[in-house]
Protein backbone atom coordinates (compact mmCIF):
# COMPACT_ATOMS: atom_id res chain seq x y z
CA UNK A 1 0.00 0.00 0.00
CA UNK A 2 1.21 3.45 -0.93
CA UNK A 3 0.53 5.54 2.16
CA UNK A 4 1.08 9.28 2.58
CA UNK A 5 0.46 9.31 6.34
CA UNK A 6 1.45 6.79 8.98
CA UNK A 7 0.26 7.07 12.55
CA UNK A 8 1.63 4.73 15.22
CA UNK A 9 0.45 4.49 18.83
CA UNK A 10 -0.64 8.10 18.85
CA UNK A 11 -1.96 9.36 22.18
CA UNK A 12 -3.12 12.89 22.98
CA UNK A 13 -3.99 13.77 26.55
CA UNK A 14 -5.43 17.07 27.70
CA UNK A 15 -5.33 17.75 31.46
CA UNK A 16 -7.72 15.01 32.53
CA UNK A 17 -9.19 13.90 29.19
CA UNK A 18 -7.76 11.45 26.67
CA UNK A 19 -8.58 12.75 23.17
CA UNK A 20 -6.71 10.01 21.29
CA UNK A 21 -5.90 6.71 22.93
CA UNK A 22 -3.03 4.77 21.32
CA UNK A 23 -4.33 4.92 17.74
CA UNK A 24 -2.53 3.56 14.68
CA UNK A 25 -3.64 3.90 11.08
CA UNK A 26 -2.36 4.65 7.57
CA UNK A 27 -3.78 7.04 5.01
CA UNK A 28 -3.50 5.79 1.44
CA UNK A 29 -2.39 8.08 -1.34
CA UNK A 30 -5.07 9.59 -3.60
CA UNK A 31 -8.10 8.27 -1.72
CA UNK A 32 -11.01 10.21 -0.23
CA UNK A 33 -11.41 9.34 3.46
CA UNK A 34 -14.45 9.90 5.59
CA UNK A 35 -13.28 10.70 9.11
CA UNK A 36 -16.43 9.93 11.05
CA UNK A 37 -17.43 9.87 14.68
CA UNK A 38 -19.41 11.74 17.31
CA UNK A 39 -18.61 15.17 18.66
CA UNK A 40 -15.60 14.93 20.94
CA UNK A 41 -14.53 11.59 19.46
CA UNK A 42 -11.09 12.97 18.56
CA UNK A 43 -11.49 13.86 14.86
CA UNK A 44 -10.32 17.47 15.08
CA UNK A 45 -7.48 16.53 17.44
CA UNK A 46 -6.27 13.91 14.95
CA UNK A 47 -6.40 16.38 12.04
CA UNK A 48 -4.59 19.06 14.08
CA UNK A 49 -1.77 16.68 14.98
CA UNK A 50 -1.40 15.39 11.41
CA UNK A 51 -1.04 18.98 10.20
CA UNK A 52 1.39 19.90 13.03
CA UNK A 53 -1.00 22.42 14.57
CA UNK A 54 -0.95 20.40 17.77
CA UNK A 55 1.58 18.06 19.36
CA UNK A 56 1.06 14.44 20.34
CA UNK A 57 1.50 13.39 23.96
CA UNK A 58 3.16 10.22 22.70
CA UNK A 59 3.39 8.14 19.56
CA UNK A 60 4.62 8.81 16.06
CA UNK A 61 3.20 10.65 13.05
CA UNK A 62 4.82 10.52 9.60
CA UNK A 63 3.55 12.60 6.70
CA UNK A 64 5.25 11.90 3.35
CA UNK A 65 7.68 9.87 5.44
CA UNK A 66 8.71 12.81 7.63
CA UNK A 67 7.81 14.40 10.94
CA UNK A 68 5.48 17.28 9.96
CA UNK A 69 6.26 19.49 12.97
CA UNK A 70 7.82 22.83 11.85
CA UNK A 71 8.68 21.09 8.59
CA UNK A 72 8.01 23.49 5.68
CA UNK A 73 8.76 20.76 3.12
CA UNK A 74 5.80 18.78 4.42
CA UNK A 75 3.46 21.60 5.43
CA UNK A 76 3.41 23.30 2.01
CA UNK A 77 1.92 20.07 0.63
CA UNK A 78 -0.91 20.00 3.20
CA UNK A 79 -4.07 22.07 3.45
CA UNK A 80 -6.18 22.05 6.62
CA UNK A 81 -9.58 23.68 6.41
CA UNK A 82 -10.51 24.17 10.05
CA UNK A 83 -14.06 24.36 11.20
CA UNK A 84 -13.19 27.45 13.26
CA UNK A 85 -10.44 29.05 11.20
CA UNK A 86 -9.30 32.40 12.62
CA UNK A 87 -8.51 35.35 10.35
CA UNK A 88 -7.08 38.78 11.17
CA UNK A 89 -9.77 41.21 12.34
CA UNK A 90 -9.77 43.45 9.26
CA UNK A 91 -9.26 40.64 6.70
CA UNK A 92 -11.78 40.09 3.91
CA UNK A 93 -12.12 37.01 1.68
CA UNK A 94 -9.98 38.63 -1.02
CA UNK A 95 -7.08 38.82 1.48
CA UNK A 96 -7.61 35.21 2.54
CA UNK A 97 -7.51 33.98 -1.08
CA UNK A 98 -4.47 36.11 -1.91
CA UNK A 99 -2.59 34.63 1.06
CA UNK A 100 -3.62 31.09 0.11
CA UNK A 101 -2.44 31.69 -3.47
CA UNK A 102 1.02 32.60 -2.15
CA UNK A 103 1.20 29.66 0.21
CA UNK A 104 -0.04 26.72 -1.87
CA UNK A 105 2.27 25.79 -4.74
CA UNK A 106 -0.49 24.03 -6.70
CA UNK A 107 -3.13 26.77 -6.21
CA UNK A 108 -5.51 27.10 -9.19
CA UNK A 109 -6.74 30.69 -9.49
CA UNK A 110 -9.25 29.83 -12.22
CA UNK A 111 -10.88 27.18 -10.04
CA UNK A 112 -10.90 29.58 -7.08
CA UNK A 113 -12.74 32.22 -9.13
CA UNK A 114 -15.33 29.72 -10.35
CA UNK A 115 -15.95 28.58 -6.78
CA UNK A 116 -16.20 32.15 -5.44
CA UNK A 117 -18.87 32.65 -8.08
CA UNK A 118 -20.64 29.35 -7.23
CA UNK A 119 -20.85 30.24 -3.55
CA UNK A 120 -21.44 33.97 -4.19
CA UNK A 121 -18.82 34.99 -1.65
CA UNK A 122 -18.75 38.77 -0.99
CA UNK A 123 -15.04 39.45 -1.53
CA UNK A 124 -14.84 42.85 0.12
CA UNK A 125 -16.89 42.27 3.24
CA UNK A 126 -14.74 41.67 6.33
CA UNK A 127 -14.65 38.03 7.35
CA UNK A 128 -15.97 38.94 10.79
CA UNK A 129 -19.22 40.06 9.16
CA UNK A 130 -19.71 36.93 7.01
CA UNK A 131 -22.48 34.49 7.84
CA UNK A 132 -21.50 31.03 9.10
CA UNK A 133 -22.22 29.60 5.65
CA UNK A 134 -20.14 32.24 3.85
CA UNK A 135 -17.28 31.60 6.27
CA UNK A 136 -17.48 27.87 5.53
CA UNK A 137 -17.53 28.65 1.79
CA UNK A 138 -14.27 30.62 2.11
CA UNK A 139 -12.69 27.50 3.64
CA UNK A 140 -14.12 25.25 0.95
CA UNK A 141 -12.71 27.47 -1.82
CA UNK A 142 -9.25 27.44 -0.21
CA UNK A 143 -9.39 23.68 0.37
CA UNK A 144 -10.36 22.86 -3.22
CA UNK A 145 -8.31 25.48 -5.09
CA UNK A 146 -5.15 24.67 -3.09
CA UNK A 147 -5.08 21.24 -4.77
CA UNK A 148 -2.79 20.26 -1.90
CA UNK A 149 -1.52 16.68 -1.99
CA UNK A 150 -3.32 16.04 1.28
CA UNK A 151 -6.35 18.19 2.10
CA UNK A 152 -8.18 18.05 5.43
CA UNK A 153 -11.74 19.31 5.60
CA UNK A 154 -13.04 19.50 9.18
CA UNK A 155 -16.83 19.67 8.94
CA UNK A 156 -16.61 22.07 6.03
CA UNK A 157 -20.38 22.28 5.56
CA UNK A 158 -21.39 24.16 8.73
CA UNK A 159 -23.99 26.77 7.83
CA UNK A 160 -24.07 25.74 4.18
CA UNK A 161 -27.57 25.04 2.89
CA UNK A 162 -28.42 21.87 0.94
CA UNK A 163 -27.75 23.54 -2.43
CA UNK A 164 -24.35 24.86 -1.37
CA UNK A 165 -23.39 21.49 0.12
CA UNK A 166 -24.26 19.77 -3.15
CA UNK A 167 -22.09 22.31 -5.01
CA UNK A 168 -19.25 21.42 -2.65
CA UNK A 169 -19.66 17.65 -3.12
CA UNK A 170 -19.97 17.96 -6.92
CA UNK A 171 -16.97 20.28 -7.22
CA UNK A 172 -14.90 18.08 -4.91
CA UNK A 173 -15.68 14.97 -6.92
CA UNK A 174 -15.14 16.57 -10.34
CA UNK A 175 -11.83 18.17 -9.33
CA UNK A 176 -10.64 15.02 -7.56
CA UNK A 177 -11.43 12.93 -10.64
CA UNK A 178 -9.27 15.26 -12.74
CA UNK A 179 -6.55 15.84 -10.13
CA UNK A 180 -6.45 12.83 -7.81
CA UNK A 181 -5.16 13.62 -4.34
CA UNK A 182 -5.68 12.56 -0.76
CA UNK A 183 -8.71 14.05 0.97
CA UNK A 184 -9.75 13.62 4.60
CA UNK A 185 -13.27 14.81 5.21
CA UNK A 186 -14.76 14.81 8.68
CA UNK A 187 -18.52 14.85 8.70
CA UNK A 188 -21.65 14.10 10.66
CA UNK A 189 -23.73 14.02 7.49
CA UNK A 190 -22.78 10.44 6.77
CA UNK A 191 -25.55 9.74 4.28
CA UNK A 192 -24.50 12.75 2.25
CA UNK A 193 -20.86 11.71 1.95
CA UNK A 194 -21.15 7.92 1.95
CA UNK A 195 -20.97 7.61 -1.85
CA UNK A 196 -18.14 10.10 -2.17
CA UNK A 197 -15.70 8.42 0.15
CA UNK A 198 -13.50 5.46 -0.66
CA UNK A 199 -12.51 4.63 2.90
CA UNK A 200 -14.09 5.05 6.30
CA UNK A 201 -12.13 5.88 9.43
CA UNK A 202 -14.49 5.81 12.40
CA UNK A 203 -13.21 7.32 15.65
CA UNK A 204 -15.06 6.78 18.89
CA UNK A 205 -13.88 8.00 22.29
CA UNK A 206 -10.31 8.42 21.05
CA UNK A 207 -10.05 4.99 19.42
CA UNK A 208 -10.37 3.72 15.87
CA UNK A 209 -13.58 1.72 15.68
CA UNK A 210 -13.51 1.06 11.95
CA UNK A 211 -10.90 1.35 9.20
CA UNK A 212 -12.54 -0.14 6.10
CA UNK A 213 -13.29 0.56 2.49
CA UNK A 214 -16.70 2.19 2.24
CA UNK A 215 -17.80 -0.67 0.02
CA UNK A 216 -16.90 -3.30 2.63
CA UNK A 217 -18.40 -1.21 5.43
CA UNK A 218 -21.76 -1.25 3.67
CA UNK A 219 -21.83 -5.04 3.77
CA UNK A 220 -20.69 -5.37 7.39
CA UNK A 221 -24.20 -5.61 8.79
CA UNK A 222 -27.64 -6.85 7.79
CA UNK A 223 -31.08 -5.93 9.00
CA UNK A 224 -33.83 -8.54 9.23
CA UNK A 225 -37.49 -7.82 9.97
CA UNK A 226 -40.34 -10.19 10.72
CA UNK A 227 -42.18 -12.23 13.32
CA UNK A 228 -40.26 -12.03 16.62
CA UNK A 229 -39.83 -15.80 17.04
CA UNK A 230 -38.66 -16.32 13.45
CA UNK A 231 -36.23 -13.39 13.74
CA UNK A 232 -34.83 -14.85 16.96
CA UNK A 233 -34.23 -18.18 15.26
CA UNK A 234 -32.58 -16.48 12.29
CA UNK A 235 -30.15 -14.38 14.33
CA UNK A 236 -29.33 -17.10 16.85
CA UNK A 237 -25.55 -17.20 17.30
CA UNK A 238 -24.97 -13.92 15.46
CA UNK A 239 -23.67 -10.70 16.90
CA UNK A 240 -26.70 -8.47 17.27
CA UNK A 241 -25.99 -4.75 17.37
CA UNK A 242 -29.52 -3.39 17.51
CA UNK A 243 -33.02 -4.64 18.14
CA UNK A 244 -36.42 -2.99 18.19
CA UNK A 245 -39.94 -4.37 18.33
CA UNK A 246 -43.41 -3.21 17.47
CA UNK A 247 -46.00 -5.72 18.65
CA UNK A 248 -45.00 -9.09 17.24
CA UNK A 249 -42.74 -7.58 14.60
CA UNK A 250 -39.08 -7.36 15.44
CA UNK A 251 -36.29 -5.65 13.55
CA UNK A 252 -32.76 -6.79 14.27
CA UNK A 253 -29.46 -5.53 12.93
CA UNK A 254 -26.63 -8.02 13.13
CA UNK A 255 -23.04 -8.15 11.95
CA UNK A 256 -22.23 -10.14 8.86
CA UNK A 257 -24.05 -10.96 5.68
CA UNK A 258 -25.75 -14.36 5.39
CA UNK A 259 -25.04 -16.60 2.42
CA UNK A 260 -27.56 -16.61 -0.42
CA UNK A 261 -28.85 -20.02 0.69
CA UNK A 262 -29.36 -18.82 4.28
CA UNK A 263 -31.14 -15.73 3.03
CA UNK A 264 -33.43 -17.84 0.89
CA UNK A 265 -34.25 -20.03 3.91
CA UNK A 266 -35.02 -16.97 6.02
CA UNK A 267 -37.06 -15.37 3.26
CA UNK A 268 -39.12 -18.57 3.05
CA UNK A 269 -40.10 -17.99 6.70
CA UNK A 270 -41.45 -14.58 5.78
CA UNK A 271 -38.43 -12.61 6.98
CA UNK A 272 -37.46 -9.52 5.06
CA UNK A 273 -33.94 -8.23 4.60
CA UNK A 274 -32.96 -4.64 4.40
CA UNK A 275 -29.48 -3.32 3.80
CA UNK A 276 -27.89 -1.25 6.55
CA UNK A 277 -26.70 2.14 5.37
CA UNK A 278 -23.31 3.42 6.43
CA UNK A 279 -25.03 5.98 8.65
CA UNK A 280 -27.18 3.35 10.40
CA UNK A 281 -24.20 1.07 10.88
CA UNK A 282 -22.11 3.84 12.41
CA UNK A 283 -24.90 5.00 14.71
CA UNK A 284 -25.46 1.41 15.88
CA UNK A 285 -21.77 0.67 16.41
CA UNK A 286 -21.10 3.85 18.37
CA UNK A 287 -24.29 3.40 20.42
CA UNK A 288 -23.31 -0.15 21.24
CA UNK A 289 -19.85 1.01 22.27
CA UNK A 290 -21.07 3.78 24.54
CA UNK A 291 -23.64 1.42 26.09
CA UNK A 292 -20.81 -1.06 26.68
CA UNK A 293 -18.67 1.57 28.40
CA UNK A 294 -21.43 2.43 30.87
CA UNK A 295 -22.06 -1.13 31.98
CA UNK A 296 -20.11 -4.03 33.38
CA UNK A 297 -18.91 -6.55 30.75
CA UNK A 298 -21.60 -9.10 31.66
CA UNK A 299 -24.34 -6.51 31.38
CA UNK A 300 -23.04 -5.07 28.14
CA UNK A 301 -23.22 -8.51 26.57
CA UNK A 302 -26.87 -8.64 27.45
CA UNK A 303 -27.35 -5.01 26.51
CA UNK A 304 -26.17 -5.70 23.00
CA UNK A 305 -28.87 -8.34 22.66
CA UNK A 306 -31.67 -6.13 23.82
CA UNK B 1 -29.86 4.13 -6.04
CA UNK B 2 -30.86 0.76 -4.67
CA UNK B 3 -29.00 0.34 -1.38
CA UNK B 4 -29.19 -3.45 -1.49
CA UNK B 5 -26.48 -4.05 -4.08
CA UNK B 6 -22.90 -2.85 -3.95
CA UNK B 7 -22.62 0.49 -5.75
CA UNK B 8 -20.07 -0.74 -8.28
CA UNK B 9 -22.46 -3.52 -9.32
CA UNK B 10 -25.21 -0.95 -9.85
CA UNK B 11 -22.88 1.15 -12.00
CA UNK B 12 -21.96 -1.90 -14.08
CA UNK B 13 -25.64 -2.79 -14.49
CA UNK B 14 -26.50 0.70 -15.70
CA UNK B 15 -23.82 0.50 -18.38
CA UNK B 16 -25.09 -2.97 -19.32
CA UNK B 17 -28.59 -1.57 -19.60
CA UNK B 18 -27.38 1.07 -22.07
CA UNK B 19 -25.70 -1.63 -24.14
CA UNK B 20 -28.78 -3.86 -24.04
CA UNK B 21 -31.17 -1.12 -25.14
CA UNK B 22 -28.74 -0.09 -27.86
CA UNK B 23 -28.01 3.41 -26.60
CA UNK B 24 -24.31 2.49 -26.60
CA UNK B 25 -23.56 0.45 -29.72
CA UNK B 26 -20.91 -2.24 -29.98
CA UNK B 27 -17.48 -0.78 -30.77
CA UNK B 28 -18.71 2.61 -29.52
CA UNK B 29 -16.95 4.41 -26.68
CA UNK B 30 -18.36 3.73 -23.21
CA UNK B 31 -18.52 6.44 -20.52
CA UNK B 32 -15.23 6.92 -18.70
CA UNK B 33 -14.72 6.16 -15.03
CA UNK B 34 -14.61 9.89 -14.24
CA UNK B 35 -17.76 10.62 -16.24
CA UNK B 36 -19.59 7.86 -14.39
CA UNK B 37 -18.30 9.11 -11.04
CA UNK B 38 -19.35 12.71 -11.61
CA UNK B 39 -22.72 11.75 -13.12
CA UNK B 40 -23.69 9.32 -10.34
CA UNK B 41 -21.94 11.39 -7.64
CA UNK B 42 -19.83 8.49 -6.46
CA UNK B 43 -16.16 7.99 -5.74
CA UNK B 44 -14.16 7.36 -8.95
CA UNK B 45 -12.62 4.24 -7.37
CA UNK B 46 -16.13 2.77 -7.07
CA UNK B 47 -16.90 3.64 -10.69
CA UNK B 48 -13.58 2.09 -11.75
CA UNK B 49 -14.49 -1.13 -9.95
CA UNK B 50 -17.75 -1.31 -11.91
CA UNK B 51 -15.97 -0.65 -15.22
CA UNK B 52 -13.31 -3.27 -14.41
CA UNK B 53 -16.03 -5.79 -13.69
CA UNK B 54 -17.33 -5.24 -17.24
CA UNK B 55 -13.83 -5.56 -18.68
CA UNK B 56 -13.33 -8.88 -16.85
CA UNK B 57 -16.65 -10.06 -18.20
CA UNK B 58 -15.65 -9.18 -21.77
CA UNK B 59 -18.33 -6.52 -22.17
CA UNK B 60 -15.89 -3.61 -22.42
CA UNK B 61 -12.30 -3.44 -23.60
CA UNK B 62 -9.65 -0.81 -23.21
CA UNK B 63 -7.97 1.06 -26.04
CA UNK B 64 -4.79 2.46 -24.64
CA UNK B 65 -4.82 6.20 -24.24
CA UNK B 66 -8.31 6.55 -25.69
CA UNK B 67 -10.75 4.90 -23.30
CA UNK B 68 -13.21 2.08 -22.85
CA UNK B 69 -15.15 0.60 -25.75
CA UNK B 70 -17.98 -1.90 -26.04
CA UNK B 71 -16.73 -5.31 -27.15
CA UNK B 72 -18.14 -6.86 -30.31
CA UNK B 73 -20.72 -9.46 -29.25
CA UNK B 74 -21.28 -7.71 -25.88
CA UNK B 75 -25.02 -7.32 -26.42
CA UNK B 76 -25.46 -11.04 -27.23
CA UNK B 77 -23.39 -11.94 -24.17
CA UNK B 78 -25.56 -9.78 -21.91
CA UNK B 79 -28.81 -11.07 -23.40
CA UNK B 80 -27.71 -14.64 -22.76
CA UNK B 81 -26.79 -13.78 -19.17
CA UNK B 82 -30.08 -12.00 -18.54
CA UNK B 83 -32.06 -14.95 -19.94
CA UNK B 84 -30.17 -17.34 -17.68
CA UNK B 85 -30.92 -15.14 -14.67
CA UNK B 86 -34.57 -14.66 -15.57
CA UNK B 87 -35.92 -17.66 -13.63
CA UNK B 88 -33.97 -16.77 -10.51
CA UNK B 89 -34.63 -13.04 -10.56
CA UNK B 90 -38.25 -12.95 -11.67
CA UNK B 91 -39.98 -16.34 -11.79
CA UNK B 92 -38.98 -17.61 -8.34
CA UNK B 93 -40.08 -14.46 -6.44
CA UNK B 94 -43.29 -14.49 -8.49
CA UNK B 95 -44.08 -18.09 -7.52
CA UNK B 96 -43.18 -17.43 -3.88
CA UNK B 97 -45.64 -14.52 -3.69
CA UNK B 98 -48.27 -16.58 -5.58
CA UNK B 99 -47.95 -19.34 -3.01
CA UNK B 100 -48.36 -16.88 -0.12
CA UNK B 101 -51.69 -15.68 -1.54
CA UNK B 102 -52.93 -19.13 -2.54
CA UNK B 103 -52.28 -19.18 -6.29
CA UNK B 104 -50.77 -22.27 -7.91
CA UNK B 105 -48.35 -22.31 -10.86
CA UNK B 106 -51.26 -22.95 -13.25
CA UNK B 107 -53.12 -19.88 -11.97
CA UNK B 108 -49.97 -17.84 -12.47
CA UNK B 109 -49.54 -19.23 -15.97
CA UNK B 110 -53.15 -18.25 -16.78
CA UNK B 111 -52.56 -14.75 -15.45
CA UNK B 112 -49.42 -14.42 -17.55
CA UNK B 113 -51.28 -15.55 -20.66
CA UNK B 114 -54.15 -13.11 -20.14
CA UNK B 115 -51.72 -10.41 -19.05
CA UNK B 116 -49.57 -10.96 -22.11
CA UNK B 117 -52.69 -10.92 -24.29
CA UNK B 118 -53.87 -7.71 -22.67
CA UNK B 119 -50.59 -5.82 -22.98
CA UNK B 120 -50.66 -4.94 -26.69
CA UNK B 121 -54.23 -3.65 -26.24
CA UNK B 122 -55.62 -1.12 -28.69
CA UNK B 123 -55.07 2.45 -27.57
Amino acid sequence: MNSVIQVRNLTKRYKDAVALDDVSFDIEKDAIYGLLGRNGAGKTTAMSILTAQNLPTSGEVRVFGENPYENARVLSRLCFVRESQKYPDDANPRHAFAAARLFFPRWDQGLAEELIDDFQIPLKRTIKKLSRGQLSAVGVVIGLASRAEVTFFDEPYLGLDAVARQIFYDRLLADYAEFPRTILLSSHLIDEVSNLIERVLLIDAGRILMDESAEDARSLATNVVGDAAAVDRAVNGREVIHRESLGRVTSVTFLGRPEASERAAMAAQGLEFAPVSLQQLIVRLTQQRSAGRDRSPAESQEGSLR
Amino acid sequence: MDEGKPLFVQIAEQVEESILDGSIAEEAQAPSTNELAVFHRINPATAAKGVNMLVDKGVLYKRRGIGMFVSPGARELLLKERRNDFALRYVQPLLAEAQRIGLGPDDVADLIRTGAGATPAQP
